[in-house]
């Protein structure tokens, strides 16, 4: 199983590669510094939601309101930047809102007894909802200068912070999917629950947890994001939850639950983030790339399935 | 008390949200007498006609243990392809446009359909990816532009809008449908492998039934039913563009939820679903008269959602399947 893991993972990295080569020749600005630094800021973001949503997906649970909890806590942030309040309470705020957020769909989940699709389809709802009703067609973007520190500043040469943060975290992650004792809980949990449950692990407590980190880290994404555009609609990161969806599957996560690894996740959010990058260097507009994500999310699952199937009947 | 527990769990559920439904109309007109004039309430139903079709579609995939996030895509794509028939060809008159959503609509449920059927893969993520699929593939079809109502022929515009005993063609469209799925959901056998299939899939093989092509049965059906709605809706809004529609899919599914159908499988019933388009009907079009603003309408309907999965879950633990109900 490993080897298969490590098949995966290698796949990726063959792919960046390729990435990297083919951008390169079709455009002569692509491998500078500078491009491949504004690169990143394609992904980040979506990245360090992809971290917790893969601990989550592979817990067996999925969580499709994190671009909703991204436009409230945005939305909550500019209400108290408009409000009068500094740079590092609006940080709290913004994070602050997604522990909340997170936290209502992991009640809903473990106390409601609600499946997670269902759970989260209707915070979705309710929470982009309120992020509609409270701001209405209007644009926020009281925010004072300092704020633009999260999602424009850098932290040594060409490295943002957003970079930095993401990096600190796929290193956190990993160590503690991959070496700690929660982590493999992680993995019983998505592979059988119920036999988890016998075997003395608390499930539910890990659920909530889940779901609660995957909202802090929806907020703290909304800090980023809000800092960098500096301004606030209810529109904000509108089908988001399709992207990061698909860089958690990508990484090879099992949609089933039980399988999937931190450098996977990565890898895939690099892969991803470049693809984007790269068309968009090419011009082609945002709305023909929702196939080409589609299709890739699509792809990623069908393709070792159908491969499975042929290998099955031969 | 007695007589009431007697009655089947989908005959109570049905009864409990009609009751709801009804003190809700019975409030609403309270307040505002107008609401319940004959005019206000022919408006009402044309205005949910296109959510009901559409929720009892979504309903057939949910009770196969599947969802369909792609329907408002789906619907959104046969309509782009309608108008631009109509465009192309404004003689050919409606029948032909109407055929090329249905079909459309049909051919991008059936890949969802295939997808689930054949390579077992997760209703979420594949209607997820082709949801952004359907949506994406609009634009280079339409070259970005919109259709607007001066390039669509009289016909393609007139035919949903026709009036007929004091309702809309639409609305009368709408009640025909959920007329057909309540009377079938009940009593044709065929409709009934819907529930079999999503029930106990290890049950209804032994009766026979292919629960893999009921459930390619069922995204075909509801991919047909958005491809429909996808030419009303052009019609009715007399405009096609990329993002018609968008978002619409989690009031489907939300009606579906308000309206009982369990997301595991193999309980809802058709009446419910009406029951719950109409609940969400009714609050949409009560909220002018309310003086709330429009911006309000997902927020409510998200707290309406998640109330209402909130005590489907609860009911779900007490009854866990229907034999075991049955029994007791």
């Amino acid at each position: 199983m490993i080897a298969r893991l490590l098949r995966w993972e290698t796949m990726l990295a063959a792919v960046l590669v390729a990435e990297f080569v083919l951008f390169s020749a079709v455009s002569p600005y692509f491998l500078s510094v500078d491009t491949l630094s504004d690169a990143t800021f394609n992904f980040t973001e979506r990245a360090l939601i992809a971290l917790p949503l893969a601990l989550l997906i592979i817990a067996g649970e999925i969580d499709i309101s994190v671009a909703a909890i991204i436009a409230l806590a945005s939305v909550a942030m500019g209400v108290a930047a408009a409000a009068g309040v500094g740079t590092p309470g609006l940080a709290c705020i913004g994070i602050g809102t997604g522990l909340v957020a997170g936290c209502i769909n992991g009640a809903l989940v473990t106390i409601g007894r609600v499946p997670s699709i269902v759970a989260t389809i209707g915070t979705m709802t309710l929470f982009r909802g309120a992020a509609y009703a409270i701001l209405g067609d209007r644009v926020l973007k009281d925010y004072p200068d300092s704020f633009a520190i999260f999602g424009q500043g850098y932290l040594v040469g060409p490295i943002s912070i957003e970079l930095a943060l993401f990096v600190l975290f796929a290193i956190l992650f990993g160590m503690f999917l991959h070496r700690t004792r929660w982590g493999r809980a992680i993995y019983a949990i998505g592979a059988n629950p119920v036999a988890s449950r016998f075997a003395g692990i608390s499930v539910d407590r890990y659920r909530f947890a889940l779901f609660a980190l995957t909202g802090v880290f929806c907020g703290l994404a909304a800090v980023l994001l809000t800092s960098r555009l500096g301004s606030t609609r209810p529109s904000i990161a509108q089908g988001w939850e399709l992207e990061i969806v698909s860089i958690v599957i990508l990484g090879g996560v099992s949609v089933w639950g039980g399988k999937g690894s931190i450098p996977g996740v990565v890898l895939a959010a690099l892969v991803f983030g470049l693809v984007t990058f790269g068309l968009g260097l090419m011009n082609v507009p945002g709305i023909v790339m929702s196939i080409f994500t589609g299709a890739l999310l699509v792809l990623v699952v069908a393709v070792p399935a159908l491969l499975a199937r042929l290998r099955s009947s031969s | 008390m007695k007589a009431l527990s007697r009655l089947g769990d989908d005959a109570r559920r049905d009864l409990t949200l009609g009751a709801l439904t009804l003190i809700l109309f019975g409030a609403v007109t309270f307040a505002f007498p107008g609401f319940a004039a004959p005019g206000s309430l022919a408006a009402l139903v044309d205005d949910i006609a296109i959510l009901v079709m559409l929720a009892l579609g979504q309903m057939l995939v949910i009770l196969v243990r599947g969802i369909d996030l792609s329907v408002a895509a789906n619907l959104a794509l046969a309509g782009m392809l309608a108008a631009l028939f109509n465009r192309a060809f404004p003689e050919a008159g409606v029948a032909p446009a109407i055929a090329i959503a249905v079909l459309a609509g049909a051919a991008a449920g059936a890949c969802n359909g295939l997808l689930v059927w054949k390579l077992k893969l997760p209703p979420i993520v594949v209607t997820l990816g082709t949801m952004s699929i359907f949506r994406g593939v609009i634009y280079p079809l339409s070259q970005g532009a919109w259709i607007n109502e001066n390039e669509m022929s009289l016909g393609f515009i007139a035919f949903p809008r026709g009036q007929f005993a004091g309702l809309t063609v639409l609305a009368w469209l709408g009640i025909a449908i959920a007329a057909i799925f309540i009377l079938a959901m009940r009593h044709s056998r065929g409709a009934r492998a819907f529930y079999a299939a999503g029930g106990n899939p290890g049950a209804a093989a032994y009766c026979g039934i292919d629960a893999g092509r009921i459930q390619f049965l069922a995204y075909t059906l509801c991919g047909a039913i958005a491809g429909l709605c996808g030419y009303l809706w052009a019609a009715r809004f007399a405009v096609a563009y990329t993002d018609i529609a968008l978002g619409f899919e989690l009031q489907v599914i939300a009606a579906c939820l308000i309206g009982g159908v369990a997301i595991a499988g193999g309980t809802g019933t058709a009446l419910g679903v009406l029951l719950g388009c109409l609940f969400l009907g009714i609050i949409r079009n009560s909220l002018p008269l309310v003086g709330i603003s429009a911006f309000w309408q997902l927020f409510i309907n998200g707290v309406v959602i998640v109330i209402a999965v909130l005590m489907s879950a609860r009911q779900r633990v007490h009854t866990r399947s229907i034999l075991e109900n049955r029994a007791t």
